[in-house]
């Protein structure tokens, strides 16, 4: 049974935060996402360590920019990329939503964050586990349980901006970073906080990505062409290409944000987040496709919509192959095929899968595309999948970039563990 | 090495922890680390494991307990050089 909360708290989107492989920051992203720019590359580590899969997605950040988000101590023994992007994306979001960021700001009990991470700091985890291991306990010295705990990236963001909410860090695959914003949403809704800072992020590391790679669903077969390899709903598509980085967005409510002037760049108007049970069809790693499609009409229900409003999708789509099965998922949930289905994309394409990260991500993604009225454009499937050519017009995949009117936009995730999740996304208009 | 040949280096080990720097411009021997410096308690480990690689010895657990003020740590560091 759904509840429905009996209150008119609107939840809307007031900043933007995005460290990711095609482009590090709001601007650079977007110009990245509109023109369709590969953020894939081939790395010579993973190849001198035996993967199959020798291409990945790896933001590109320079020592002077960690210096503008994080202080030469917090730098010292540092050595976890997933603190580091979901502090920048976390810091740039805060920022773009009209706030100050400063070590001496008053506590702020009335904002608080969910950040979700797969694992953190793996790298960290590596050389504490060796130091162990060599009889050198004693020589972790003071960094290691911060940057190993699941919930560091949660830590490091309180202390800097000072939060007094709720600080937390969720955990559900790659459904994470969707989860975390439908859970920052509930918060709000239910009046129990004011701005929700939610995002994800995960590591650049060839410790994350290694057991993805011996479950052979990497793609292996662009090594000599990276910024092909990623190929969602392709015919071609070939396994998933790995990739990390940080999203985050700030959670407001309507209220406080048109108190403070702040600039709304679309609304939450609802969502849902399920489990498949790894029944009828679903396991440890494969969806139960009657729960995923359940998760999208609960969403539809939850933002008190009708299915044929949605404009565009922003898929989960990896480039394995689920991606026929989750475009019948869609058609099912909506009810809608053919030349009837909605515009549909996948960033994924561009940024390989940045697995906890990508729920996040993705919905920075499809936040912009609302506020900025466009759909990205899908690259790598210029020879769409018959099997989805069977479900949808090819013209619903975009290979280039649409303006386009989006009112609803739908975004979902999935993860191992056969977990769901499903947000609507609005343009934001007074009523 | 003497006194303040240590304490030059120690000036420059606690340095990137310093929390006050009023405290560390009139840092000396009657200096505490938590007390003027404002070093998050947390840190004394790092300092204590980058004293070790300086000054190439090795601190036990009852030298560290002590270790909160440049004048223990001195007199801490001379000890071990001496042993």
């Amino acid at each position: 049974m759904k509840s429905v909360l009996k209150n008119n708290i609107r939840v809307v989107i007031t900043g933007l935060g995005v460290v990711a492989p095609n482009g590090v920051g709001l601007q650079e992203f977007t110009k990245a996402i509109k023109a369709g720019t590969s953020g894939i590359t081939f790395h010579q580590h993973l190849k001198d360590k035996g993967f199959s899969c020798c291409i990945g997605g790896i933001p590109s950040i320079s020592e002077e920019k960690k210096l503008e988000y994080l202080s030469p101590l917090q730098l010292r023994g540092f050595n976890s990329t997933s603190i580091l992007y979901g502090c920048m994306a976390a810091i740039d979001a805060w920022k773009d939503a009209g706030f100050i960021v400063d070590e001496n700001s008053n506590l702020d009990y009335d904002s608080g964050l969910i950040f979700g991470t797969g694992t953190s700091g793996i790298e960290k985890f590596r050389e504490s586990i060796y130091k162990i291991d060599d009889q050198k306990v004693r020589r972790l010295g003071s960094t290691s349980v911060v940057q190993t705990m699941a919930s560091g990236i949660s830590a490091y963001l309180g202390g800097i901006l000072g939060f007094g909410n709720q600080v937390t860090t969720n955990s559900s695959a790659c459904t994470t970073g969707t989860e975390a914003l439908l859970l920052g949403f509930e918060r709000i809704k239910y009046g129990n906080a004011k701005r929700m800072l939610v995002g994800s992020s995960s590591d650049s590391s060839l410790y994350t990505w290694g057991g993805f790679d011996a479950m052979r669903v990497m793609s292996y077969k662009h090594n000599e062409s990276p910024e092909k390899g990623s190929r969602p709903m392709s015919a071609t598509a070939a396994g998933f290409v790995p990739g990390s980085g940080a999203g985050a967005l700030v959670l407001e409510s309507l209220e406080s944000a048109l108190e403070r002037k702040a600039t709304i760049y679309a609304e939450v108007l609802g969502g849902n987040v399920n489990s498949g049970g790894q029944r009828n069809g679903g396991t440890l790693t494969a969806p139960n496709a009657e729960a995923v499609q359940k998760c999208i009409t609960d969403a539809l229900i939850d933002a008190n919509i009708s299915a044929d409003k949605i404009d565009a999708i922003n898929g989960h789509l990896t480039a394995t192959s689920k991606d026929g099965l989750e475009i019948e998922n869609w058609t099912k949930a909506l009810q809608r095929k053919g030349s009837d289905f909605p515009l549909i994309n996948s960033l994924k394409s561009q940024v390989g899968h940045c697995l906890a990260a990508s729920g996040a991500i993705e919905s920075v993604a499809s936040v912009l595309q609302v506020k900025h009225q466009f759909v990205f454009p899908n690259i790598n499937c210029e020879d769409v999948h018959p099997k989805i050519l069977d479900l949808i017009t090819k013209d619903k995949i975009p290979q280039k970039i649409l303006e386009k009117k989006i009112n609803f936009l739908a975004k979902a995730s999935f993860g191992f563990g056969d977990v769901n999740a499903c947000v609507i996304f609005k343009k934001y208009s007074k009523v | 090495m003497t006194k303040e040949e240590i304490i030059v280096k120690l000036t420059t080990i606690v340095k990137p922890y310093v929390q006050n720097e009023e405290g560390f411009k009139n840092m000396n021997e009657e200096t505490d680390f938590i007390k003027d410096l404002e070093i998050n308690s947390a840190n004394l480990v790092d300092i204590i494991l980058d004293v070790e690689d300086e000054f190439k010895i090795e601190i036990d657990n009852d030298s560290m307990e002590q270790m909160l003020s440049v004048k223990a740590t001195v007199a801490i560091i001379q000890e071990k050089m001496n042993a």
